[in-house]
């Protein structure tokens, strides 16, 4: 498509935005480098003002203080309609006066580019909806929708990408076939694209950094395996997956670990893998990292934490994998997936067993869980 | 389109229910049909039928006898074409200057205070306000004020805005401004009902792909409130263009303002030349139709008709 204007994305930058309406501050303080050509998701609960951080680049908000940068030019007092940025949005809002070619080739129009219609048919084309241009969007599906949505944003070749939760009112079939999709553009045309989502799978799956943003900041920043494999707050290790969390004060430290006192059970993390060091932390294991023993405790190790035993207390069927919740008297529930291999470990309630994970999959978390477990 | 919306109900019943509710449809509607046979048919062809009438042979002064007097059409068309030019000259200007008040005015209460129902509910019951009183009685109301010497044309005076032998009542100025102020609720209503539902999500659509708010207002703004534009001209044009209180020389106008409404009551009421005055009824209603068909079919809203 469209050679002409083809341009490498530009890379973003947000330098110190803040973001405040009246009675509440959508965001705090958020620095923010996207370099060309990434796939980003910003990732986080409805009102972590992620959709704000996306109106600001987008330029459909002023930010209350803090530049903005793409390509290292200076674009916070640009109106929209001046900034090489496109969005899709999540509502999609189409044109619903206009065919699906005209939609598609109203930004070509605007800043009249040459054979906006041959471009705008060749955009369809692309996300394979050429044979509906002459349709009116709402004679389209949610899904077709969606496509039109994005083919109209990306005909334009921005430098930025902007995509507002564009896969939210999509079913989970529809959705993962537009996550391979999107994906696949992206790499196809080499755009710079912003994804902003709640879906931690959706995000961890499409894109090539996460950044999970929380209550106005960014909490943690990084590829997806990195953020999932040693999360550094109680929100991220909570929010991107499952955690047991484990609180105790640190009764031990040498050159190449850390270990807590658990109510009686001495845990120990990796120091790189702790971000503290010292007083009362926090320590985490994924579920899927966590065995189960019925027969008596595994044999004391350094490489190994143990806490038991306790009694199985629910157990979920939910196909590739069970999920076991161990109630330990005074340490509290113990999550445990365990593969369908064929023979499930454990599969009765009330069975008593220990729980066991290696040192090196733990992980110390900055900050501790605002309720602590009973 | 969004008018689309209006007549396209779900047609897939079965043939057996559709027999059934076709049954029930026609005997809801009788009675409006029945209405419209009574009190708008019988009157029309009575209409035709009166503005082809001959004068009766006795020559008395008010009797007329069945005739075909194309004569009779011929005759209004030129004994009044000033006034016929007139009538569709100030609707024009009127309905232009009420659609001209009324888009911004609807904007702002349809889209601009549309997160405080309480203060929409509250301008929409203030444009209908002044039909709680007749507009009869506003109609006169205004003539007091704008009457030689009152304090507000004394202002006018004084500040140089009509010179001293000038007055304002008796002008085609005064009649305009009359009709405009009598027809605005007919085009803020409906201009209201249409903004009221758009979604204002397309603008910052349209600026996020490169449209200036100019673009955005002629691009997406205007096209998508047409319905209620072309609603609201036909709701004013209409009884603008056959309205003959305010440019009669009772209310606002002079005989030198009088439009088609005002000849037909002159010839009916007083003169008693019937077919005359139904020849020009007629008239009017036959320039009006070919106007708003001609209209509509050009601005691509037939869905309305």
């Amino acid at each position: 498509m469209a050679e002409q204007q083809a341009s490498a994305g530009a890379d973003l930058e947000l330098r110190g935005i803040r973001k405040e309406f009246p009675g509440f501050t959508a965001i705090e303080e958020l620095d923010l480098t996207i370099p060309a050509g990434q796939f980003f998701a910003l990732l986080g609960p409805s009102g972590c003002g992620k959709t704000t951080t996306l109106r600001i680049i987008a330029g459909l908000d002023q930010p209350t203080t803090g530049k903005i940068f793409l390509s290292g030019k200076d674009i916070t007092d640009t109106k929209p309609h001046e900034r090489k940025v496109n969005t899709v949005f999540q509502s999609y809002a189409l044109f619903p006066h206009m065919t699906v070619l005209d939609n598609v080739a109203f930004g070509l129009k605007q800043r009249k580019i040459d054979e906006p219609m041959k471009k705008a048919q060749d955009a369809l084309n692309l996300v394979e909806l050429g044979h509906l241009g002459n349709r009116r969007p709402q004679q389209l599906s949610g899904g077709q929708q969606q496509r039109v949505a994005l083919a109209r944003a990306l005909v334009n070749r921005p430098s930025l990408l902007l995509l507002d939760e564009p896969l939210g009112a999509l079913d989970l079939k529809l959705r993962r076939q537009m996550q391979i999709e999107l994906k696949a553009i992206q790499m196809e045309v080499g755009l710079t694209f912003l994804h902003v989502t709640h879906d931690q799978e959706e995000a961890m799956d499409m894109a090539d950094t996460v950044a999970v943003m929380n209550k106005g900041r960014i909490e943690q920043m990084g590829a997806p395996e990195k953020l999932y494999d040693r999360p550094k707050t109680v929100f991220v290790s909570k929010f991107l997956g499952q955690s047991n969390l484990f609180v105790g004060d640190v009764v031990e430290e040498n050159a190449n670990s850390v270990s807590i006192d658990c109510k009686g059970h001495k845990l120990t993390v990796p120091k790189a893998r702790a971000e503290k060091h010292s007083g009362k932390i926090a320590i985490g294991v994924r579920p899927e990292k966590a065995t189960f023993h019925e027969d008596g405790a595994p044999a004391q190790s350094s490489d190994l934490n143990v806490v038991g035993p306790g009694e199985i207390i629910d157990i979920r069927f939910t196909g590739v994998s069970n999920q076991y919740l161990i109630e330990i008297p005074n340490l509290g529930e113990v999550t445990v997936f365990a593969q369908n291999v064929g023979k499930s470990p454990v599969t009765e309630l009330g069975a008593k067993v220990w729980v066991s994970w290696k040192v090196e999959h733990a992980f110390g978390l900055a900050d501790l869980p605002v309720t602590e477990d009973k | 389109m969004a008018f689309a919306a209006f007549g396209s109900a779900p047609a897939n019943a079965n043939t057996g229910q559709n027999l059934r509710s076709g049954k029930i449809v026609l005997a809801l509607l009788l009675p409006g049909l029945l209405y419209l046979a009574i009190f708008f048919m019988t009157p029309l062809v009575s209409l035709v039928i009166t503005s082809l009438e001959s004068p009766d042979p006795s020559g008395m002064i008010g009797s007329y006898q069945y005739g075909f007097e194309i004569q009779n059409y011929i005759g209004v068309l030129t004994d009044y074409m000033p006034q016929i030019l007139r009538s569709f000259l100030y609707a024009i200007v009127a309905t232009l200057l009420a659609l001209l008040i009324s888009y911004p005015l609807a904007y702002f209460i349809g889209v601009k205070i549309r997160r405080y129902p309480m203060i929409q509910r509250l301008a929409v019951t203030l444009v209908i306000a002044p039909f709680f009183i007749s507009f009869l009685l506003r109609t006169i109301a205004w003539k007091q004020l704008l009457a030689d010497g009152t304090p507000l044309m004394q202002w006018l005076h004084d500040i140089g805005l009509l010179a001293p032998s000038q007055y304002f009542i008796g002008t085609p100025a005064a009649v305009i401004f009359g009709l405009t102020y009598n027809f605005i609720p007919f085009m803020t209503l409906p201009l209201y009902t249409t903004l009221e539902r758009f979604d204002v999500r397309l603008l910052e659509a349209g600026s996020d792909l490169y449209a200036s708010p100019s673009k955005v207002f002629r691009k997406i703004t205007l096209p998508i409130s047409m319905p209620g534009i072309i609603s609201g001209t036909l709701l004013t044009f209409i009884p603008i263009a056959g309205d003959y209180v305010n440019a009669s020389r009772d209310f606002l106008g002079s005989s030198k303002t009088s439009m088609i409404g005002n000849m037909v009551e002159a010839d009916f009421l007083q003169n008693l030349r019937y077919p005359a005055a139904s020849a020009l009824s007629v008239l009017l209603m036959a320039v009006i139709l070919v106007l708003v068909t001609f209209y509509v079919k050009k601005s691509g809203t037939e869905d309305l008709l």
